[in-house]
């Protein structure tokens, strides 16, 4: 495999498997984010509609 | 008049002529075909897809059938659907609609063993390149790793749509072999007192709002991120925006039953349209079957060793075996690691776990499709 080959596939895994995970990582964050913003409320008279 | 009978009795033995003259590769593609159709029917393996691949494959391998040629029906559903990414899309609604991301709100940690569950796409991508395969083809070989069909579809008819035969029917048939591949590796991996850690149970922690604005997020994020992908996660996440707010119950039902349905049968005859033996009988078919099982591997390899890292740093508190779910096949994926805990323990019950981890493979499968695209882009092969 040629040096651009090989620049090439070394670039998408080290962005591409770090750009995953960065994301979800984020997605993760906002995730937990909203259950804090928006929590369950279980008690007589919550919003929540079961 | 004798000219007459004979040109029309060509017409009608010109097939036959042609199967015995130059159809050798025709007739090994109807025995592939009847070899999908028995798989679909007798063994159940996704059947709603294999049917109408291994039919479309039998018309299109009937020599002068034309069905493939402008104008042909099988022509006519590619160029609807598949050359302009169409049909994915649409099966992508209907996913987001079925899927309940309730288990994964409630542990959102989860997503990152569905980042894991990727590494064999990126792992391939360096094998198709070794291999010689070009820098396009090569991407859309390795996302076969995603372990999803229309991810697979998507990238291959924009980048490769002369290698999206083999590498639609590899995505469609590892996804069915996951309950086969997985297991040993998940054994190798693990040692028998990983595989019996019992984890703490899900307690419900998830509001209905927070249920709703998680495919807007989703959506914002991952399109702010890697904008190429929005397309797959803007139709997978309006499904399951439609599903949570309840208000448009008839457009779900019908993203999920008969907008799905249609689109499989027209997306599975035009997949079985492109499997011409002349066309698809070649060492690169081979190669892309073989890569492919290799990254469904490498995805699980990839999710079991995340897992015993995080068992590691939570002090034993993660079954590693619940890494194998980071991957797109769900729910199968979730069902292969509650069988293989409870092979060891009966009394263990990974299964809402498990379901967690799979729901964020979804995720972490398009993202990771998402993210290749736009690094394409940025490097301005796309």
């Amino acid at each position: 495999m040629d040096n651009a080959k090989w620049t090439f596939g070394l670039t998408m895994m080290i962005v591409g498997m770090g750009g995953t995970f960065l994301t979800l990582w984020i997605l993760g964050l906002v995730m937990d984010l909203l259950k804090k913003v928006f929590p369950l409320v279980t008690k007589a008279g919550s919003r929540e509609k079961k | 008049m004798f000219e007459s009978l004979q040109t029309g009795l060509y017409g009608l033995t010109s097939g036959v002529s042609y199967l015995f003259s130059q159809g050798g590769p025709n007739v090994i593609m109807l025995l592939i075909a009847a070899a999908l159709l028995y798989l679909g029917v007798k063994k159940e393996v996704e059947p709603l897809l294999l049917v109408p691949i291994g039919f479309g494959c039998l018309l299109v391998n009937i020599p002068l059938s034309d069905l493939m040629e402008p104008g042909g029906l099988l022509k006519i559903l590619y160029d609807m659907g598949i050359a302009n990414e169409v049909f994915p899309l649409l099966i992508f609604v209907g996913i987001g609609a079925m899927i309940d991301f309730g288990s994964l709100l409630e542990n959102p940690k989860m997503l990152l063993f569905g980042a894991a569950g990727q590494f064999g796409i990126f792992f391939t991508l360096l094998l198709a390149l070794a291999l010689g395969f070009p820098q396009l083809e090569a991407v859309s070989i390795a996302v076969i790793g995603a372990c999803d069909g229309p991810t697979a579809i998507y990238v291959a008819s924009q980048y490769a749509p002369q290698l999206l035969a083999p590498i639609s029917v590899a995505a469609y048939s590892y996804m069915a072999l996951v309950p086969i591949i997985q297991p040993p590796i998940m054994r190798v991996l693990t040692t028998p007192k990983e595989r019996v850690i019992k984890m703490a149970p899900i307690k419900r922690s998830v509001s209905v709002q927070t249920k709703l604005l998680f495919p807007i997020v989703v959506t914002l994020v991952t399109g702010l991120l890697a904008p190429k992908g929005l397309p797959l996660m803007g139709t997978i996440m309006l499904g399951n925006f439609m599903r949570e707010c309840g208000v448009v119950a008839r457009l779900t039902k019908a993203s999920e039953n008969e907008i799905a349905n249609i689109v499989t049968l027209f997306l599975g005859l035009a997949i079985g349209g492109t499997m011409e033996g002349h066309a698809f009988l070649k060492p690169e078919t081979l190669a892309i079957f073989g890569m492919g099982f290799i990254a469904i591997c490498m995805d699980t390899v990839a999710g079991v060793v995340f897992g015993k890292i995080v068992c590691k740093l939570t002090g034993g508190k993660v079954n590693p075996l619940i890494g194998a779910a980071g991957i797109s096949a769900f729910p199968m994926a979730a069902r292969v690691v509650q069988v293989q805990g409870q092979l060891y323990d009966k009394k263990n019950h990974l299964l809402m776990h498990a379901a967690g981890v799979n729901t964020g493979g979804q995720i972490g499968s398009v993202v990771a499709a998402a993210v290749m695209l736009s690094v394409l882009k940025g490097m301005g092969l796309i």
